[in-house]
């Protein structure tokens, strides 16, 4: 059965005001556009769960979606601090949940393989753990050691971006894979925006690329240029001036949402948006092509 | 007479740390450069590791990011994150970590999570990250950062991540497994620990006092009695180092 749908339909029909929302991606394929159109369509009071907010959430933050966030890393990569979320969580209007990486990933990994909650060793750090009480300490049963355990994060609803799915949700992913695999498993309700629609045929030609399948997929929206200025391997680079800008745009709260207006409130969807992102940019991003070697699975 | 930055200063020294076949979970920035360095002169089989899943990466270009693209092309295998922290961090399989931080004591604890109370903070930074186990787990860390006295308080803030805690004999009763903060350098030159865990002096660069670096840390830092004096970068170190960052955004 096929789920093709606009990503308009898609955020209307599975993103709720209240809802925990995972917008996955490190770094990679992180889906700006269901991020613009979440703004768009005006949720509010949404929990954003992420390893690195990003852009993407101090963007959802400025435009007042969210009043939770659950974070490992709240930096703008390889520039500094995400400068609107630092400020609403300074100021205490914006609720937080604080962990390590690992400790995100692993209440993902625990959501998604159907746990309660996810063991991991001690780091000899506990000042985390003693500020999160959602951190807690259980003993070995076996070794009679204390494990450091997080509960498992099953979000309403995970949106991942891929490189090529078939419209039943069949997802091949390559590239940094994060814990898009992970979110989709852990999600309640999964939102797959794809570079490319593609038959069944080319999922089953490699069935060992596919990371996610479809009976976990809720909806199927065909959206090129979906993570820009994120980046999808093979199809486009990461736009690191727009990373730089962001930290001078998000400056002040006139300029953000003067931004705001002009590409998100203004844009009906991804494909003006690309086109308003100009010519030049779409060749400063484009990646000659690097093919890997084929893999033989055999006629049998 | 040879010129260079603190900054390549800084990266050559954590370059020479490095051994031939090591394992290092690798950040962007100084670190990146480090091993890229290491790579090309005296550890060609040096292995990067990054938090985003990356295994044996051959960066191209200079990343810009954590999750680079450039890292992905031609690497050994990419991973999930959560395999990247378990069976390559967890299991025991890194041989160095880089860390880095706002504040680092007088027992190498990192802080990169808040200035003041964790609840009302002067300044919320971007947290953890990877570095809590990075910490933790890989057999060495090294750290670099420019020498502040505001870097190098007596105490940290907040211990994101764990260096010796109040003293060597701490971070061995916790059982993790990692052998904790190994080096830090600086500007002005190495910060050790000695066999109770405090970060002493134990090197300088040319030019560089005891005095000064005193002047320039937290606590009473002490000198190592056989304190050495660094050799200064090399030439063909530094024409290589350069390659590495063509257009000055980490070496400037």
């Amino acid at each position: 059965m096929s789920k093709l749908c606009t990503l308009k339909e898609a955020i209307a029909q599975h993103v709720h005001d209240g809802d925990c929302v995972y917008a996955a991606g490190f770094t990679h394929l992180i889906p700006f556009a269901a991020g613009h159109e979440i703004i768009r369509q005006g949720r509010k009071d949404l929990t954003l769960a992420r390893a690195t907010p990003d852009l993407i959430y101090d963007q959802m933050v400025a435009a007042g979606c969210a009043k939770k966030v659950i974070y490992s890393y709240i930096g703008n990569p390889g520039v500094g601090s995400l400068r609107i979320i630092r400020t609403e969580l300074e100021a205490g209007r914006l609720e937080f949940e604080e962990y390590s990486h690992f400790g995100m990933i692993s209440r993902l990994q625990a959501g998604a393989a159907g746990l309660p909650f996810m063991p991991m060793n001690q780091t000899a750090a506990t000042a985390l753990e003693q500020a999160n009480p959602l951190y807690r300490r259980v003993t070995d049963p076996y070794s009679g050691r204390e494990v450091v355990v997080v509960p498992a994060l099953n979000p309403d609803v995970a949106i991942i971006h891929v490189q090529r799915c078939d419209e039943r949700g069949n997802a091949h992913i390559w590239g940094i894979l994060g814990e898009q695999k992970e979110a989709a498993f852990a999600a309640k309700r999964v939102i797959l925006t794809a570079e490319e629609i593609v038959p069944e045929e080319v999922i089953r030609s490699d069935p060992n690329r596919t990371l996610i399948p479809e009976f976990v997929v809720s909806a199927v929206c065909h959206v090129p240029y979906c993570s820009h200025p994120s980046y999808t391997q093979g199809y486009y680079d990461r736009d690191n001036d727009f990373y730089l800008e962001w930290d001078k745009i998000s400056e002040t709260p006139e300029s953000v949402q003067a931004w705001l207006q002009e590409w998100v409130y203004g844009i009906t969807d991804r494909e003006a948006y690309w086109q308003k992102v100009g010519a030049e940019t779409h060749k400063r991003l484009s990646v000659p092509p690097l093919y890997a070697a084929p893999v033989n699975y055999g006629e049998y | 007479m040879t010129t260079f930055t603190a900054s390549e200063l800084m990266t050559v020294h954590a370059a020479r740390l490095l051994r031939d076949g090591d394992v290092v979970f690798v950040g962007v920035g100084l670190p990146n450069l480090a091993c890229n360095l290491a790579r090309r002169t005296h550890a060609p089989n040096l292995v990067m590791i990054y938090e985003a899943g990356v295994i044996g990466a051959r960066p191209s270009r200079l990343p810009l990011s954590i999750g680079d693209p450039t890292l992905v092309t031609r690497a050994t295998s990419v991973c999930s994150m959560y395999d990247i922290f378990t069976l390559y961090l967890q299991r025991g399989n890194v041989d160095v970590g880089f860390l880095g931080g706002a504040q680092i004591d007088r027992f190498g604890n990192i802080n990169a999570t808040v200035i003041g109370d964790y609840n009302h903070p002067k300044v919320r930074l971007p947290g953890s990250g990877g570095s809590m186990e990075i910490a933790g787990w890989a057999n060495r860390c090294y750290i670099i950062t420019p020498h502040q006295k505001r870097r190098f308080p007596e105490k940290v803030d907040f211990a994101t991540s764990a260096g010796f805690l109040n003293g060597r004999a701490a971070r061995e009763a916790s059982g993790v497994r990692g052998g904790g903060p190994q080096a830090v350098v600086t500007n002005l030159g190495f910060l050790e620990p000695d066999e109770s865990g405090e970060l002493v002096l134990t090197a300088v660069h040319p030019g560089v006092t005891v005095e000064e670096v005193q002047a320039n840390t937290g606590w009473p830092l002490k000198a190592a009695a056989n304190l050495r004096v660094t050799e200064p970068p090399g030439e063909e170190e530094l024409r290589l180092l350069r390659e590495l960052d063509p257009q000055n955004i980490y070496l400037k």
